[in-house]
């Protein structure tokens, strides 16, 4: 095994990081302290929490990527050892091979026949058409009429054991926060949903594909859940490479007032004119113009998707930096005019100072607001962008490029569905707990509570 | 007063709690209103002197829950009304009126229509003679032009025009009883006390009830006829108002009172050297006009203001909201651009000094807000805030001698070191006023400019911060600029006195001078609206 | 007011040519006129002199920016930059690659598209307001709050499935209506009914939501405690007082987009085979399109700003506090 480190796991780890880091920083504020209890006071914040936390958590196992050592071929030097192009990742090793048990193409969830007559051969040899079985899905059964009583009996088994590790991991969490003030009891069945839902997919995958097969063969279950680090990534990266950018300028404006504030509001105005898909459509092809001309970069395909794929996040997060942007120069206006700045000014103090220790702490609500709710924004256009045609790229799981690979199936009859509602349902759970757990934190933090968002 | 009428609204041990955690607001409150009489019900933010009114009408917000008592109007309990017969109570039989009637009334409503929506609520009355009982209305609360205004909007009127907008359509009704929630709190005292001078001739002419809440004992003295104390939920004294002011039971009662300016004694001055010097100081604000924007004209904010400063001296700069009192203070402090005359600090004229070059005088000038609450960063610890200034302007002090320092600071302006490390929200209005002065004197200034510095506090507290003022001036020589609205709070303080109107100084002198003796009309007028004790 | 909206006009211009010189480097960052020519050329004529008489013929034959060879103020005006934008202010847009005339395919196209966006604005903004009003009298109810955990619901849907499923059901399940496609002559509000419903649809939960804020804000006001005082009922309150108060930011929050209503839904029109002008830039994306992606990328930008100029305008007519100052 040989690690393989993208550029977009080693951000999202860095990410994960300096978020915990500013976390803890942001504790030792007892106001803002008091923000967070508010947050987890309720159950739809712990909920939520847990829900945006497994998601996270999924997406960090799937950034651990490496390559498998090709089997020793007869005649090779001894001791050199090759590794194939197939990039893994510790998640798909968790989900036990999930990923690698192809079929030729549709497949209806739980089928255990192809969704498309082929030609094939009866044991004489004469052509007929039919449904050809599937390769990896019930060859246990004797006899198709088993099947959903064998579902139903390995669903059973696998209920147990998700049960048994629900308790064994939340059995500790109990132990030591039982007399938390929190409603940590929200959050356990949470969990244990989430565990048992897990334990059940992994195990009764081995035997069937729990949400079909898509055009090319491929498990759907398998598909959206790889979709979730794409997913979450594109929400956090893209609003963290515009935090810099719309911050500085947007406190610098806010500021020092006069031409600088011209300056700044001249270029922001510039770009939010500019219709944002039309912009967002251009830098990607020319991105990936870029790509194709330069193959010799990159070495195995994951890595040009990985740089189309980052080269999205920066694009989106250059094209949407005005919106905060604006609104922190005008809270920083308003902070201006507050009697501690103009005390601090009094004491001499200097702009550099007074920009990190009076304003800038006071504006870090809006930012926490912005990135919670541009979370589930951007997860929402990534699905739009990939339809397009200019979101990720292709042969990267996103649950854009599988509704785009499915749109036109609708028309089939009997209808694909499958595939569509994987998709949908992982995005939905994902960008529904975002959007509530960001109504929560905005009510905490902004006190006019969500107000004068369009305002200005 | 008159002799007792029978009571036109009773109110008897109201409760009220909120509804979350079940915490007592009012813990029975009793009262009666009796006609052609005004009843005032005194009490400092937090007594409940608001609900009260609020509870009375069934208009509480949804956070608090009445838990008792009733209110009786004629022989009904409002209380067991259904809420269609309370609204027909409401601006008919009861009518209100609020403070700060800007936001008060309707901004995209003319007021015309905004009191013939009460009319037009309780009455038939339709079209033209809708229309002329809202004039007729209009002239009787003494708006002129009364039929122009009627299409007027309200942000088009002055503040006392609002008021009067509001009581006409209290009165349209012709209600039994007036409920005037701190009904002059907003406005500048010489309107404020028209705007009382109306009520009062409206209760007499009108036999009307009026329940009148105030926090200001002034406005009670020239107004009401009978007095009750709030403090924390419950009323603690209550009697006629003359005999409430001759004698008072209560202590707390006794600490309202005092806190009227007693306009017998008065500071000498002292000092014969400047420390600050102004001559003829101009902030001009540029208008901008027409597709190029240029300078069309200038908003003179600060119009030649000559004034003078000594050692361990008190200016009290007097003046309503947007006489330019603020900008002044502002200017001096450096942060206003100078647009003409000089401003000298002993002998060295400062006003067009850099950044840079005016560091050592911002050790020398020092300042506190009106605002407790805005003046202090929300994120930094109290010890944080005090140090900031030692920090800055480089006092030079070791770790373990700025910590000492800030102690003793704490504990000089009357709080317990451990503040040190709290967060300004955890505090109270007085004491991050308290805290502020000493931020202000944690570098050793020589004058502090004090902009309102006790206008957003309690009467009881403000008497608090006044005297550590002084002391603090015995004890440190330190010289203050007070800039206030409020002549009342300037005979206890200041040793001279400088009356502003529209940038210009009109007048100024001694304490004793302006106070007793105050030659420009203006300051006439001001004087007339402070409400004294020693008045008959 | 008339001075004020010459100036917003004439801060267009700065905003404009910003627009242009932004798409310009990003195209010709990658792009250089050589390579333009090689891919409309076909890669296997290409000669020397191909590629530079296809440059001299689409006026890409000057210098980008600066044209060194020309004295004083030509040598900025001979650049391809300066020429192609000229004609772009003059909104003549040109030829598209396939060679077709982007001024007409624009002017035919703005109208299927307004034809969509304009009744899904207006019916979109009727509906939210009313949602947000019915929620608004239960405020601080079991229903209120339910309520806005369905707006957060209907959020949480990706558009592309508001438009799959409104397909699937409305036209292919039960039939109501033709799935896709536009038709002027033969009635026309068919081929309208499903993209019109479907955008309003999708745009109830983050529309009504917001707007319950907005009333929920003006409840909270002292004026309506002034209104309750009078004597005014619930209803009279809130269509009276809180219902003008509010309209006046939903006005403003709103006026932005109409002018962009022309440039259609990129979605809406791709789905349901409208031949407006979001599927004539989505077509273009695909394509690799550059003279139409350029000159739709000058278009909104135009439309944007007098979107802001509207706002403004709008902002002091709605307003009375500003209107009289």
């Amino acid at each position: 095994m040989k690690p393989l480190l993208l550029w977009s796991d080693v951000l999202i780890y860095l990410l994960v990081f300096s978020l915990c880091a500013f976390f803890l920083r942001l504790r030792r504020d007892p106001q803002i302290r008091e923000y967070w209890r508010q947050v987890f006071s309720t159950r739809v914040g712990m909920v939520t929490m847990t829900i945006i936390l497994v998601y996270v958590g999924i997406a960090l196992l799937d950034s651990l990527h490496f390559r498998r050592a090709l089997e020793p071929v007869a005649g090779s030097p001894h001791g050199e050892v090759f590794y194939g192009s197939k990039v893994s990742s510790v998640l798909d090793v968790m989900m036990d091979g999930m990923g690698e048990r192809f079929e030729a193409t549709y497949s209806a969830p739980f089928a255990l026949d192809s969704f498309e007559k082929q030609d094939m051969k009866d044991d004489a040899g004469h052509t007929y058409r039919g449904f050809p079985p599937l390769e990896h899905a019930g060859h246990h059964l004797s006899n198709a009429e088993e099947r959903w009583a064998d579902v139903l009996a390995k669903s059973a088994t696998a209920l147990m054991w998700g049960v048994l590790f629900s308790v064994l991991l939340i059995g500790p969490q109990w132990f030591f926060l039982r007399r938390s003030p929190f409603p940590w009891s929200a959050s356990w069945v949470t969990q244990g949903v989430v565990i048992c839902l897990s334990v059940w997919l992994v195990s009764i995958s081995r035997y069937y594909h729990v949400l079909g097969t898509d055009l090319g063969g491929a498990d759907v279950a398998y598909q959206s859940i790889k979709g979730i680090r794409t997913g979450v990534l594109l929400g956090t990266l893209a609003t963290l490479i515009m935090l810099p950018i719309a911050v500085s300028l947007g406190v610098m404006a806010g500021y020092f007032k006069g031409w600088v504030d011209d300056a700044v509001q001249y270029l922001y105005t510039t770009l939010s004119s500019i219709p944002g898909i039309l912009l967002i459509a251009a830098s990607v092809l020319l991105f990936q113009v870029y790509i194709d001309l330069h193959p010799d970069f990159f070495s195995v395909g994951l890595e040009k998707a990985d740089a189309r794929f980052l080269a999205l996040c920066f694009i989106l997060g250059v094209t949407s930096w005005s919106s905060l942007c604006r609104l922190i120069r005008a809270e920083t206006l308003k902070i201006s005019q507050l009697g501690y700045v103009q005390a601090a000014h009094a004491f001499g103090v200097s702009h550099q100072r007074i920009l990190m220790r009076h304003i800038l702490p006071n504006v870090t609500h809006i930012i926490l607001i912005t990135f919670v709710l541009d979370f589930s924004a951007l997860v929402l256009a990534e699905a739009v962008l990939s339809y397009i045609g200019v979101g990720i790229d292709p042969n990267m799981a996103s649950w854009g490029n599988m509704i785009n690979g499915a749109r036109s199936e609708l028309s089939r009859e009997p209808v694909v569905w499958w595939t569509l509602s994987g998709a949908f349902f992982f995005m939905f759970v994902l960008v529904l707990a975002a959007n509530l757990f960001s109504d929560l934190v905005r009510d905490a933090f902004d006190p006019r509570s969500g107000a004068g968002r369009s305002a200005t | 007063m008159s002799a007792l009428s029978p009571p036109v609204m009773q109110v008897a041990n109201l409760r009220v709690d909120v509804g979350e955690t079940g915490e007592a607001i009012l813990k029975g409150v009793s009262f009666e209103l009796r006609a052609g009489e005004i009843f005032a019900l005194v009490g400092e933010s937090g007594s409940g002197k608001s609900v009260t009114s609020l509870a009375a009408m069934r208009l509480l917000p949804n956070a608090l829950r009445i838990t008792g008592g009733e209110v009786r109007v004629g022989n009904e309990d409002l209380f067991d009304l259904s809420e269609a017969d309370m609204q027909s109570v409401r601006g008919e039989r009861v009518a209100m009126i609020f403070q700060n009637a800007m936001s008060a009334l309707n901004p995209v409503q003319t007021v015309g229509e905004q009191v013939a929506e009460t009319l037009r609520l309780h009455t038939r009355l339709a079209g033209d003679a809708l229309r002329k009982r809202v004039v007729q209305l209009f002239a009787e609360v003494g708006i002129q032009d009364a039929d122009a205004r009627y299409g007027f909007y309200p942000h088009q009127l002055s503040g006392g025009q609002q008021q009067r907008v509001m009581i006409a359509m209290a009165l349209a009704c012709e209600p039994d009883i007036l409920i005037a929630d701190e009904p002059t709190t907003a406005l500048d005292v010489t309107i404020q006390a028209q705007v009382l001078a109306l009520i009062r001739g409206l209760t007499r002419s009108r036999q009307l009830a009026v329940l009148l809440i105030t926090h200001d004992m002034g406005v009670v003295k020239n107004t009401a006829d009978e007095v009750a104390v709030m403090y924390r939920g419950e009323i603690i004294e209550r009697a006629p108002v003359d005999a409430f002011f001759r004698n008072p039971r209560e202590d707390y009662s006794r600490r309202l009172i005092a806190a009227l300016p007693d306009l017998s004694h008065f500071h000498e001055s002292a000092a014969e050297e400047a420390l600050l010097q102004l001559d003829d100081v101009k902030v001009y604000f540029p208008i901008r006009k027409g597709v190029l924007q240029r300078v069309v004209d200038y908003t003179r904010a600060v119009d030649g203001v000559t004034l003078k400063i000594g050692r361990a001296e008190t200016y009290a700069l007097v003046g309503e909201s947007g006489s330019g009192k603020s900008t002044l203070g502002r200017a001096i402090l450096n942060l206003e651009t100078v647009a003409g005359g000089q401003i000298t600090f002993l002998g060295q004229p400062i006003h067009s000094l850099g950044r840079r070059a005016m560091l050592p005088y911002r050790k020398k000038i020092q300042v506190v807000f009106q605002n407790p609450y805005s003046s202090m960063n929300p994120r930094l610890t109290v010890a944080q805030i005090i140090s900031e200034g030692m920090d800055s302007l480089g006092m030079g002090l070791t770790e373990t001698q700025r910590e000492d320092r800030i102690a003793a600071l704490l504990q000089r302006v009357q709080l317990d070191p451990a503040f040190g490390r709290r967060h300004p929200h955890e505090l109270s209005g007085g004491q991050l006023q308290r805290i502020a002065i000493a931020r202000a004197l944690a570098v050793e200034p020589e004058l502090i400019i004090c902009d309102e510095p006790t206008s957003a506090l309690d009467v009881s507290i403000r008497a608090d911060v006044l005297a550590l003022l002084q002391e603090l001036q015995r004890e440190f020589g330190v010289s203050y600029l007070f800039i206030t609205h409020d002549l009342s709070i300037v005979p206890s303080l200041a040793h001279r006195v400088g009356v502003m109107q529209a940038g210009r100084l009109v007048e100024q002198g001694t304490a004793e001078q302006i106070l007793t003796r105050p030659e420009h009309p203006y300051t006439q007028a001001l004087l007339a609206s402070v409400p004294r004790v020693d008045s008959p | 007011m008339l001075a004020y909206i010459v100036r917003r006009l004439f801060y267009a211009i700065p905003i404009l040519i910003g627009v242009n010189l932004l798409t310009f480097i990003l195209f010709f960052v990658v792009n250089s006129p050589d390579d333009m020519a090689v891919s409309q050329l076909g890669h296997k004529y290409v000669t020397p002199e191909a590629v530079q008489a296809w440059k001299r013929k689409n006026g890409y034959d000057l210098p980008l920016f600066f044209n060194s060879q020309e004295r004083g103020g030509d040598a900025l005006t001979e650049t391809i930059f300066f020429t192609k934008s000229v004609k772009l202010f003059a909104f003549d847009f040109g030829r598209s690659e396939s060679g077709r005339d982007i001024t007409t395919d624009v002017s035919t196209r703005m109208w299927p598209s307004l034809a969509v966006a304009l009744p899904t604005f207006v019916v979109g903004i009727w509906v939210n307001i009313c949602v947000a009003l019915m929620v608004v009298m239960f405020h601080a109810t079991r229903l209120d709050r339910w309520a806005v955990f369905v707006f957060v619901g209907l959020m949480s849907i990706s558009s592309l499935f508001y438009i799959i499923g409104g397909q699937y059901l409305v036209a292919k399940t039960w039939k109501l209506v033709p799935i896709s496609g536009f038709n002027g002559d033969i009635q026309p509000w068919k081929f309208l009914l499903l993209p019109v419903l479907v955008g309003v649809i999708g745009g109830i939960g983050s529309g009504a939501r917001w707007y319950r804020t907005l009333f929920l804000e003006e409840a909270n006001q002292d004026y309506v405690r002034t209104a309750r005082a009078k004597g005014a009922s619930e209803l009279r309150i809130l269509f009276r007082h809180i219902l003008p108060n509010a309209l006046i930011p939903i006005l403003t929050g709103v006026v932005i987009v109409i002018p962009t209503l022309f440039m259609g839904g990129l979605l809406i029109e791709s789905f349901f085979g409208i031949p407006g002008l979001g599927s004539y830039m989505l077509d273009a994306i695909n394509s690799q399109d550059f003279a139409i992606v350029r000159s739709m990328v000058f278009l909104g930008s135009i439309l944007y700003i007098v979107g802001l100029i509207l706002t403004d305008i709008s902002y002091t007519w709605a307003d009375p506090r500003l209107r009289l100052n």
